[in-house]
């Protein structure tokens, strides 16, 4: 049984249309990356899975008793609040302090333990933010952009730490990418959100499209890999539909995976 | 020592213990204009009170529990900033408030003790009301301590760890109304969120942990309190206003020392 069933959702907020006709399951261990243009409701989408917002339309269905591990994309905190790291990773109220210590070894910075959070890296509050996820022994991680503003090889480091978790914990991981085109490699299914699901498939590896190679060559991106789009349609500029108009991406590649357009109603 | 300053020192300080923590969280979720509403429209609850013939305290605590619903109503479909429909209520019902204060002929009302507070006058009745419900302020935030720094700090995140955020939210309004009620006897309602983010503002600089921070911000509170009517009981000046300039005083005061390492 999975995780978490998205049926037929729709959302409409103050008059406007943000998701419609999506259907998606979470599977045990099973690695979903969600990529979409600005605007494309992929946060939306998020905080419909987590049950923060309630849809317009459709069902979800959630595992009982199901744990998840939510990373906000971002997490500032006043300076007027007085925190440090451990004090912050407290919130999660059955955590000792043994395992915010573990937590901390995990994703890598124990030291900054007893470091005001006002005082540390966007990098590093990533790492801490993904502490307070595992803090709360998710079934399902749930993370908004989780390496947005950490430089390519840190991105890599990230979503080996991402992967190897799904491994240890034996968790399901659903994920934002910020890049329309990159995603972690370990990624079982990537979904295309531009309102409704676009298109969804298995990435490639880097490494295997010159294009990318030469672009990253230098780098050496490990852990990362490359989403090939396959459209049967593309967006105009106020995101309606326009019908079999072939994207660049389509036409420079034949697609190679299986996808199903069925949900895509348009009109 | 007289029992009129007695009874101020007793509930000031009473005041400004509950005041402590509770402006914590107004500096912490910048609501400090958001107070200055719920405190401006206590005059209007003043006069309610007085056209219905109920306990004014009680009325205040009503008209404050009443606006904050507003509020959140006017919130969630807005077209305005926030801060300008604040403004707009802020100031709508004080001017409301005087115009229906100023009707009721029949009664005899003084103004300017509820708009800059009139400590020296305070009874025994009003010190066991500051202190009752400053139990009942305080037994209230240890409950929703950990739920309200947790949605200060990220409310999604609070929401989906499974803490009970619309309670906390709910309650912190109550708290709010319930310490406006009580603090309008000592400063007036032009000048309660003084009260409640200075010592805060000025406690900040010394501390390390939030609870450090409510708690110094409680004593440095009553300290602000018992300067203030120092000053007014030898220099004859009003006392609302004393206790804040002693507060503004306390704040100049943490902060033109250099910062110092310990306290991040």
């Amino acid at each position: 049984m999975a995780l978490i069933a998205l049926e037929n959702i729709e959302l409409t907020l103050a008059e406007r249309q943000i998701l419609k006709n999506i259907n998606l399951q979470v599977h045990e261990k099973e690695i979903i990356t969600l990529i979409g243009p600005n605007g494309a409701g992929k946060t939306s989408l998020v905080k419909v899975v987590l049950g923060l917002i309630k849809p317009t339309r459709g069902k979800v269905v959630r595992q009982q008793k199901l744990s998840i591990g939510y990373m906000p994309q971002q997490v500032v905190v006043e300076p007027t609040l007085p925190l440090t790291v451990e004090r912050f990773l407290k919130l999660v109220r059955r955590a000792s302090n043994k395992d915010i210590q573990n937590a901390l070894a995990r994703v890598g910075v124990t030291h900054l333990q007893r470091s005001p959070v006002q005082n540390i890296s966007g990098g590093e509050m990533q790492r801490v933010l993904l502490a307070r996820a595992l803090l709360n022994k998710p079934q399902l991680l749930v993370l908004d952009e989780p390496v947005q503003g950490v430089d390519v090889g840190g991105q890599g480091e990230m979503y080996q730490m991402i992967s190897s978790l799904r491994d240890e914990l034996g968790c399901a991981v659903f994920m934002i990418s910020h890049d329309l085109h990159l995603v972690m490699a370990s990624t079982d299914t990537v979904i295309c959100l531009n309102q409704h699901v676009c298109c969804s498939g298995h990435p490639e590896h880097v490494t295997q499209d010159p294009a990318y190679l030469e672009i990253f060559g230098q780098y050496q991106p490990q852990h990362v890999a490359v989403y090939t789009h396959h459209h049967d349609h593309h967006h105009d500029l106020h995101g309606d539909i326009v019908q079999g108009g072939a994207s660049k991406e389509d036409s420079a590649q034949e697609p190679q995976n299986q996808h199903n357009h069925e949900g895509c109603n348009h009109g | 020592m007289a029992d009129f300053l007695l009874y101020a020192l007793l509930g000031g300080v009473g005041v400004a213990l509950v005041a402590g923590p509770l402006g914590s969280f107004v500096v912490w979720r910048r609501m400090a204009y958001f107070g200055d509403t719920l405190s401006h429209s206590a005059l209007l609850g003043i006069a309610f009170g007085i056209l219905m013939d109920i306990n004014l305290s009680v009325a205040v605590i009503l008209g404050c529990v009443l606006l904050a619903s507003v509020l959140i109503v006017l919130q969630h479909n807005r077209q305005l900033a926030v801060d300008t429909l604040l403004g707009i209520l802020a100031h709508s019902t004080l001017a409301l408030g005087l115009v229906v204060v100023s009707l009721l002929d029949n009664v005899r009302l003084d103004l300017m003790a509820y708009l800059f507070g009139d400590l020296l006058s305070i009874s025994l009745a009003d010190i066991a009301m500051i202190y009752i419900g400053g139990l009942l302020v305080l037994a209230c935030l240890y409950f929703l301590w950990h739920p309200l720094l947790a949605i200060t700090i990220h409310e999604d995140l609070a929401r989906v760890e499974g803490l009970p955020v619309n309670q906390a939210r709910a309650g912190f309004m109550l708290i709010m109304a319930l310490v406006i009620a009580m603090a309008m006897k000592i400063v007036g309602v032009l000048l309660i969120t003084a009260l409640l983010i200075i010592p805060a503002a000025t406690a900040r600089r010394i501390t390390n942990t939030p609870e450090q921070m409510a708690l110094g911000a409680s004593i440095i509170g009553a300290i602000a309190v018992m300067l203030g009517i120092g000053l007014s009981y030898w220099w004859d000046t009003p006392t609302g206003p004393s206790v804040v300039l002693s507060a503004s005083f306390l704040f100049a005061l943490a902060y033109s020392f250099p910062k110092s390492s310990s306290y991040q």
